[in-house]
């Protein structure tokens, strides 16, 4: 008796759970994203993590912002002037920008949040690019900016500018700005919840409601797909993408925007033979690194950019070494190697995609007699032994640039700037940085910074292998995602079809 | 049933001893037939850098093997001695050393290992060795301590005595072979352990570097690959499942028997 009681107090349970399942089928206007991390922080000049950024691009906006095709326009301004010299900018503020929280945006509001971004009493807000302004003031509903230096770089460093109200005391936990999307609510380590501001100036979103549910496990990622619980996730692997339904899902490829390369440590023996380092180009093929260790996602690069950012990316340099291995056994007996030398790979050993590429290169570097081994190491102990200390010979990772300009994927490799781990030193790629970064004239720039790839490419700075694919996995009746040359996701196009 | 065990054991280490010498493919070389099921020239399939799992599990199955016998052999070599002097001397050395033991124990033990091999340096077998047997010998401190001080007062020790025997030859000659009753499957136990403590570690990526190949490596490999390749992670699995299973029967037999 007891047990039927039980039996059947079972089935009405299971009964409820799937009923209950059936209730929580989304209402049409909300769209769930799954993401894999939690957000450091809400408020938007203390937020530094990639997924973070991404994420509250739809909450914050600068007087300027990006357009997926790569440009910088108005945003909180409506317009940008710039003089001459190039030393002063005018911003004028555009009419009828709102707060979430229903206040007008004023000039006051403005200067606090370039103030905040700027005097360094808030250190962590403190941005570094807004070094060259000299000084900043309102006239009117227009906002004055004067350089020290003309800088081609200085909008996108005012789009990371976010522009939040003076009067706000606790930003991180009520977040308030001027984007599409306004904040709901935030449950730590769980989820986050973003809503349509019905007042927004520009375009509004298409979506009433989104819904961000943290997951940190990629396996706990791809069950919310397939379950029903989230309706995208991005950044997901080529292996991830296979265990989903092609009925249910469109899987959307992007790119990353970094540049993967086995990077080279310049100033260790034997690397410092330029010979050596053009062996090794001419012996890894690059197609059969993206087909056997990415599935055949990804886009081939032959110097540090990527296609992406289209005004500077020189697409001749992408051949400029073929896959030839018996050039590339000659090289080495020419550089006095004939029988090969052996080296380490150093991989940190949490990015997977790295140590895949590493794998499949160092069978490759094998063929043509360099025996290359890989060592797995602890991210912390990468960032301090590869990236700090240059303790290293070689090294498979992704540079990226996270504004919208060429300068971080080329300033690294001048021969005395802070970050250039691969320790390439050329006195004509050193001479045209820095040409090209006292240039004023943008088209000018950019060639400088044509010539600067080419410089990269000519003397095998490092072996450049591809800018890796982004894949999204989207339920079939969700569109409209548009892809960035920036880490972010816009919603604002994102709708489910109804 | 100790027969059955030998017999498994056996064939898997002539497979390991058989892929030190020779293997039907290179274990790291890539081919464009990736993810190949089982067929006549792959007998295991392919994984998804179109290696042959066959020879990679010959070469990890020896990996493993050697890693688990080195850890084993250390841990227990240690653990002996310490649990021999604290066993038969009793008094202040007992009670040091097994508190120091006791609090070694206390510590989660992969968590211990994660540490040693991030300390040791990760990316080798021969660091997951250290960290294992340093993980491993309290298990046999303990084990051995209470059989030695079960056997110290025993008549045949103290007839030793009398006649004139040391310490050290009372300790090695008289009481070791004694302690073969609990020794044998501690080690069988142990080995298995190990066996499943490397593919742990590997599991998490700090065992042994790529391309090596280990049982555990190729089984955290193989995780993602779960759906389009059921083939790699079952042959590495049963692989491991065989291993620890057969060494387990060789451990039950001798218990039994002795």
């Amino acid at each position: 008796m007891k047990k039927k009681v039980f039996s059947i107090l079972i089935i009405a349970l299971l009964l409820l759970v799937s009923c209950a399942k059936k209730d929580a089928s989304q209402p049409s206007d909300e769209v769930r994203i799954g993401v894999a991390q939690d957000f450091d922080s809400l408020d938007p000049h203390h937020m530094t993590a990639a997924g973070t950024k991404e994420i509250l691009f739809n909450v914050f906006e600068g007087l300027v912002k990006p357009t997926p095709e790569g440009e910088i326009v108005p945003a909180v301004a409506s317009s940008v002037e710039k003089s001459e010299d190039g030393l002063t900018y005018t911003f004028t503020l555009r009419d009828g920008v709102r707060f979430h929280d229903g206040m007008d945006v004023s000039v006051n509001d403005v200067l606090y949040s370039f103030r905040r971004r700027m005097d360094g009493k808030d250190s962590a807000a403190k941005l570094a690019s807004l070094s060259v302004i000299e000084s900043i003031e309102a006239n009117g509903n227009r906002i004055v900016i004067r350089l020290s230096r003309p800088s081609n770089e200085f909008l996108a460093a005012v789009m990371n500018v976010y522009i939040i109200p003076q009067n706000c005391t606790d930003i991180e936990s009520y977040p308030v700005g001027t984007g599409p999307y306004m904040f709901k609510s935030r449950t730590f380590q769980h989820s986050l919840e973003l809503v349509r501001f019905d007042e927004y100036w520009g375009k509004p979103g298409k979506t009433e409601k989104f819904v961000f549910r943290i997951l940190e496990s990629p396996d706990a990622l791809v069950l919310a797909l397939q379950s029903g619980a989230v309706d995208i996730v991005a950044h997901l692997s080529s292996d991830q993408t296979k265990q989903l339904d092609s009925d249910q899902f469109n899987i959307l490829t992007g790119s990353m925007n970094l540049v993967q390369a086995l990077y080279i440590n310049n100033a260790e023996k034997p690397f410092d033979n330029v010979l050596v380092r053009k062996a090794m180009c001419h012996a890894v093929d690059r197609k059969a690194v993206i087909d056997l260790a990415f599935d055949g996602y990804g886009i081939i690069l032959g110097t540090s950019m990527f296609p992406s950012f289209a005004k500077y990316y020189v697409d001749e340099l992408t051949d400029y070494y073929e896959y030839n291995p018996q050039k590339a056994k000659d090289l080495l007996a020419q550089a006095g190697y004939p029988n090969g030398f052996s080296m380490t790979i150093t991989v940190p050993s949490n990015y997977t995609p790295h140590v895949n590429a590493a794998t499949v290169i160092a069978e490759m570097l094998r063929e043509v007699g360099i025996n290359a081994s890989i060592q797995l190491v602890d991210w912390g102990t990468w960032l301090d032994q590869v990236y700090t200390k240059r303790n290293y010979q070689t090294t498979v990772t992704g540079v990226s640039s996270d504004n919208m300009t060429a300068r971080k994927l080329l300033e690294r490799f001048g021969t005395t700037t802070g970050n250039n781990f691969t320790n390439y030193s050329n006195k004509d790629y050193d001479r045209i940085l820095a040409q090209a970064l006292a240039e004023p004239d943008d088209a000018v720039q950019t060639q400088l910074y044509k010539a600067l790839e080419r410089n990269l490419t000519e003397n095998a700075a490092n072996v450049y292998i591809q800018d890796m694919a982004d894949l999204v996995a989207v339920r079939k009746n969700v569109s409209g995602i548009v892809f960035y040359p920036l880490y972010v996701l816009d919603i604002s196009t994102i709708c489910r079809e109804k | 049933m100790k027969k059955a065990g030998i017999i498994i054991t056996a064939i898997l280490f002539l497979l390991a001893i058989a892929g030190s010498i020779r293997t039907p493919y290179s274990h790291t070389a890539v081919s464009y037939d990736r993810l190949q099921g089982p067929s006549g020239s792959h007998l295991l399939g392919t994984d998804n850098f179109g290696r042959d799992i066959l020879s990679r599990i010959m070469k990890g199955l020896g990996t493993t093997m050697t890693v688990a016998l080195l850890t084993v052999a250390t841990g227990a070599l240690l653990g002996t001695l310490i649990g021999a002097v604290t066993g038969y001397y009793g008094g202040w050395v007992d009670r040091v050393l097994m508190r120091f033991n006791d609090a070694v124990t206390a510590f989660p033990t992969f968590l211990l290992a994660l540490l040693i091999v991030s300390l040791v340096g990760p990316g080798s077998k021969y660091s997951v060795v250290i960290a294992l047997s340093l993980v491993f010998i309290p298990g046999f401190a303990r084990v051995m301590r209470t059989e030695y001080a079960s056997l110290a007062c025993r008549n045949f020790v103290i007839s030793a005595r009398l006649m004139g025997a040391g310490h050290l030859r009372i300790m090695f000659c008289y009481l070791l072979p004694n302690t073969m009753r609990v020794l044998l499957p501690a080690l069988t136990i142990g080995f298995n352990n190990a066996v499943l403590a490397e593919a742990g570690l590997s599991f998490l990526g700090i065992g042994v570097s790529p391309p090596e190949a280990s049982l555990g490596y190729m089984l955290s490999e193989s995780q993602s690959l779960i759906v389009s390749a059921p083939w790699y992670v079952l042959s590495v699995g049963l692989t491991i499942i065989l291993l620890v299973f057969g060494v387990g029967l060789i451990g039950e037999g001798s218990r039994a028997d002795a």
